[in-house]
């Protein structure tokens, strides 16, 4: 897994609609990025559900959240639909987990990503990382507001 | 800065709603989550002191934020476990006027059932158990505590 304080890697990947979306579009932001492992699978839909249900409190933060996986653009515009989601969904589908790899959130056995929060900060670098023991573990939301609340920046 | 970083499940408090003696259980549940239905008439059966609180999870279940409302507006008239066993056992009806229906079964005051469901005072009620939750670190329904650590339903 990436280590805090080191530069977040680039990425540009499709979205649900297939509009590229790129790690430089938020710079001047704090990003949480949830690589999850796949669409639809409850443990996931349970994951994702709750971090909607706080999405207003995280952006009332100054901070952004969005989902990678490995799934289609097709799969995550479904998946979205399926549990109102509206976080961006990135598609890490080909080459198959470029960005989840080059975050180091792979699992080459399983061939998807492992359940992981990063936290990039406004100026690219990596904040803070979470990295679930096994995917079926659902980093909780509280998590994600421990990691804005410390280190939050000055008002 | 939010409110929801990480915190204890707070203990069962002099304004939670609670039925039964027995081992301390706090129960999170999603009155429209159909997990939380299956698990329920169990989970009243039990001897246990049943603490239950709100958990709705809007995007995933649409008229939850409305079940929860009503549940609470039904405790304003001491009829909040009455209205959870309704909503339980009768999952396919839960329009608003389903909702009234229920409140004239249990014997409700319909006009002060509807302003309550309505208020700001319910909202913040159901809200504060919410938050609770997901201090706690709940990512789903149901979810009980026993002293303070998950447990088993």
């Amino acid at each position: 897994m990436i280590e805090p304080g080191t530069q977040a890697p680039a990425f540009t990947l499709p979205d649900q609609d297939g509009n590229e979306v790129s790690l430089s579009d938020f710079v001047g932001q704090r990003l949480v990025i949830a690589f999850y492992p796949q669409d639809f699978s409850s443990v996931c839909s349970d994951q994702m559900s709750i971090y909607q249900e706080v999405l207003g409190e995280i952006r009332g933060c100054g901070a952004d959240l969005i989902g990678i996986s490995v799934d289609s653009s097709h799969a995550h515009r479904a998946f979205r639909e399926h549990l109102n989601l509206k976080m961006p969904l990135l598609s890490d589908f080909h080459p198959k987990g470029e960005t989840i790899k080059a975050y180091g959130a792979y699992l080459e056995d399983r061939g998807h990503a492992n359940r992981s929060l990063v936290l990039v900060d406004e100026n690219g670098v990596v904040e803070w990382v979470h990295e679930a023991d096994t995917p079926l573990e659902i980093p909780g939301a509280n998590l994600i507001f421990d990691a804005l609340a410390s280190n939050a920046p000055a008002e | 800065m939010s409110a929801l970083t990480s915190a204890e499940v707070p203990p069962i408090g002099p304004d939670d709603h609670v039925a039964g003696d027995g081992r301390e259980v706090v129960v999170y549940m999603d009155l429209a989550c159909p997990g939380c239905a299956a698990s329920w008439s169990d989970v009243r059966k039990r001897d246990w002191r049943l603490c239950f609180r709100h958990f709705p999870m809007a995007s995933k279940h649409p008229r939850s934020p409305a079940l929860h409302a009503a549940a609470e507006a039904a405790a304003r008239q001491g009829s909040f476990w009455e209205m959870c066993d309704s909503l339980f056992a009768e999952r396919g009806r839960v329009d608003d006027p389903h909702l009234w229906e229920r409140a004239e079964q249990l014997g409700l005051d319909l006009d002060r059932f509807r302003a309550d469901a309505r208020s700001d005072e319910v909202a913040a009620r159901i809200r504060r158990d919410f938050e609770s939750g997901l201090r706690a670190g709940l990512s789903g329904t149901p979810t009980a505590f026993a002293g303070g650590r998950r447990a088993e339903l």
